[in-house]
């Protein structure tokens, strides 16, 4: 009777869940699972992961039947820049050092924004440097070398 | 009596001159976040969280963070009531009649309203929490692993029912909030879950990096989403003292909002939104007046605003008392005191008296700062709302970013941050709520544990969890609050609720 029509909020909801629970099930069936009274490291989780593969299909299966809300507008360009942001910082705070490494940061983040002009980005970024080093590194002493080795040769 | 002597005992802990600071450094900033829209208590103290561990004295630090907490509720009514935007969620509701009292010149009484009706509620919810809470941790002395395991089932099912949106998403990301609160090590043998091979994961995954993401993170790609300039109208607050009129207009909702507040923050899984939006409808449901109300009727600043800051105080029942996190910012909590070497749980008004007073009794103290702080220096924080967005956003992700990484120099944590991020907003995308995972997260590892432990103790014997009457009454209170929330009147209910919070 019905034509068959899935909502894509719901439908891309339930098929996470589904997968997230399948990823789960899977690890947990190379752990030890144990009985009921002596419950090995693999029992919990699994229980739990077929819950979560059941409530994602259970999703899935309302998506064919009720429509959602739209998914709206999507923040490409806030992806695009504020993810790499922290990982930069990961990758470059042991080599660049605390003070370069988080001026980066900073000025790869604020592209993010499409109102961000170049020049406010710089200020913005050199702003927050040097108010972060003086707070973080020299006030609360966290232990951070301020200039890392790959900088060495600059003599900093 | 033992109850003055306890709160004596906490005075003098919150009020060395060291105390006094660290309350005052956290109202401060807990009202700056709250006043700056898109960023809130959640990821503000998440990105503090490991800062504190600098610090180094358990009690300063959780009043610094609890600060943060009620002093961003006040932050957020004043967001809402000057541009008809909420600063914090909780205050939503406050600008349907606060905005309507600005456009009206009366920004200062509204204002005004907020603060008085915040603190009333604020003195009276931390004179309820020094009341219940020794009481309680005496129940909880009692509690075995089976009372924990059903305790923890009313709390992840609460925050079901307390979360926008469809009750089977929630359900399902308090489920995966667990499994994920599972990577790490497994804690009787000791072998590692989850970890891809990835051996800074032995621990399990960073808390932080994990709120900072799915709340911080996410939040702000949602805000990136449709840009818009936001317009202060006012510039210049005058006329701050409500009249006699106010004041008597204002008595009655005060103290109904006070009521409705305390109770409803006890409850695991609510707290300070559904306490605003409970008390708003309470009062226009007994307003003479209530065509008034949407246009500027000064009860629906008054009664909102105490119940969220009366919410927000008694909140810290169940995460004092039990070590039970009733949102998410009480998870921050447990993880701030964790941090510290301090184990969250009825053990700790007995065995650090000095910290569990001294939090209470700073919370009385952080309030009387607050009504300072916003009264007369309420221009100053008008000013600040005219700080650009695109401004804010990098110094939030730089200090992300630098909280992060300090709490254990790792920088797969910061890899966490940005998979987080992106899955946070994935998730939003998709119209789940972030509270439900972050709860199931945090209380992962204890809810297996206990589980586990409990079924040892009956030699695999599930019925252990009904044959004892604490954990069956508490296992029957989870069933029916889920009952209730799945029931079809009250789930037609619940969305109007919901929808009109979110208009």
């Amino acid at each position: 009777m019905n034509k068959l029509s899935i909502d894509p909020t719901n439908g891309a909801c339930g098929a996470i869940f589904v997968a997230a629970g399948l990823f789960f099930g899977y690890q947990s069936l190379g752990q030890e699972i144990g009985t009921a009274f002596r419950m090995g490291p693999g029992y919990f989780p699994l229980v739990l992961a077929a819950i979560l593969i059941l409530l994602g299909a259970i999703i899935a299966i309302q998506a064919t039947r009720v429509a959602g809300e739209p998914i709206g507008a999507i923040a490409w360009r806030g992806m695009f820049f504020i993810l790499p942001a922290p990982i930069f910082f990961g990758l470059t705070v042991r080599g660049l050092g605390f003070v370069p490494a988080l001026f980066f940061t900073a000025l790869i983040a604020a592209f993010a924004s499409q109102r961000m002009r170049p020049g406010t980005a710089l200020i913005v970024a050199l702003v927050l440097t040097i108010f972060s080093t003086i707070v973080f590194s020299y006030a609360l002493g966290l232990p951070f070398q301020r200039f890392g080795p790959w900088l060495s040769w600059v003599g900093a | 009596m033992e109850l003055f002597d306890n709160l004596a005992l906490g005075f003098v802990t919150a009020s060395t001159l060291w105390n006094l600071l660290f309350c005052l450094v956290g109202v401060l900033l807990g009202t700056l976040i709250g006043v700056l829209p898109g960023i809130g208590a959640t990821a503000t103290i998440a990105m503090l969280l490991p800062v504190t561990f600098q610090i180094g004295d358990p009690v300063s630090s959780l009043i610094m963070l609890a600060g943060i907490y009620y002093g961003a509720q006040y932050g957020g009514s004043t967001t809402a009531i000057l541009i008809n935007m909420p600063g914090e969620s909780s205050s939503a509701v406050t600008a349907i009649d606060g905005y309507q009292m600005a456009r009206k010149g009366r920004a200062g009484a509204a204002l005004a309203t907020a603060a008085l009706g915040s603190f009333f509620a604020g003195t009276v919810a931390t004179f309820l929490v020094a009341l219940f809470a020794p009481p309680l941790t005496k129940i909880a002395l009692q509690f075995g692993s089976a009372e924990y395991f059903s305790l923890m089932v009313v709390g992840l099912v609460s925050s079901i029912a307390l979360a926008h949106g469809s009750v089977i998403k929630a359900l399902a990301m308090v489920v995966l909030g667990l499994l994920l609160g599972l990577v790490g090590s497994d804690i009787f043998e000791g072998t590692p879950r989850f970890t891809l091979g990835i051996r800074e994961f032995a621990d399990g995954l960073n808390f932080v990096a994990v709120a900072v993401g799915v709340f911080g993170v996410a939040e702000i790609l949602r805000n990136l989403e449709n840009e818009h300039d936001r317009s202060v109208m006012i510039r210049k607050v005058t006329g701050l003292m409500p009249t006699r009129e106010d004041f008597r207009r204002m008595a009655a909702p005060v103290l109904r909002g006070t009521g409705l507040g305390s109770v409803l923050g006890i409850l695991p899984g609510g707290g300070a939104i559904l306490a605003s939006f409970a008390s708003y409808t309470l009062e226009k449901r007994v307003a003479r007046n209530p065509e008034e109300f949407g246009k500027g009727a000064i009860e629906g600043v008054a009664g909102p605003e105490s119940a969220n800051n009366a919410a927000a105080q008694t909140s810290f029942i169940p995460m004092l008392t039990l070590g039970i996190p009733a949102n998410p910012v009480m998870a921050l909590m447990i993880g701030a005191m964790i941090i510290q070497g301090i184990v969250p749980g009825p053990d700790v008004a007995a065995e650090r008296p000095a910290l569990f007073w001294g939090l209470i009794a700073s919370m009385w103290i952080g309030n009387l700062m607050l009504i300072v702080l916003n009264l007369p220096l309420i221009g100053l924080w008008v000013r600040l709302l005219t700080v650009p967005y695109q401004v804010l956003f990098p110094a939030i992700m730089a200090f992300s970013a630098i909280g992060v990484y300090s709490v254990k120099s790792s920088a797969w944590d910061l890899y966490s941050v940005a998979f987080f991020g992106f899955f946070g907003y994935v998730l939003a995308k998709l119209r789940c709520e972030p509270a439900p995972l972050l709860l199931g997260f945090v209380l992962g590892p204890l809810f297996e544990e206990n589980l586990r432990r409990a079924m040892i103790l009956s030699r695999g014997d599930p019925s252990i969890f009904v044959t004892r009457p604490i954990s069956a009454i508490l296992l029957l209170a989870a069933a029916l609050v889920l009952v209730v929330v799945l029931l079809p009147s009250v789930r037609k209910k619940r969305e109007e609720v919901f929808v009109e919070e979110d208009a």
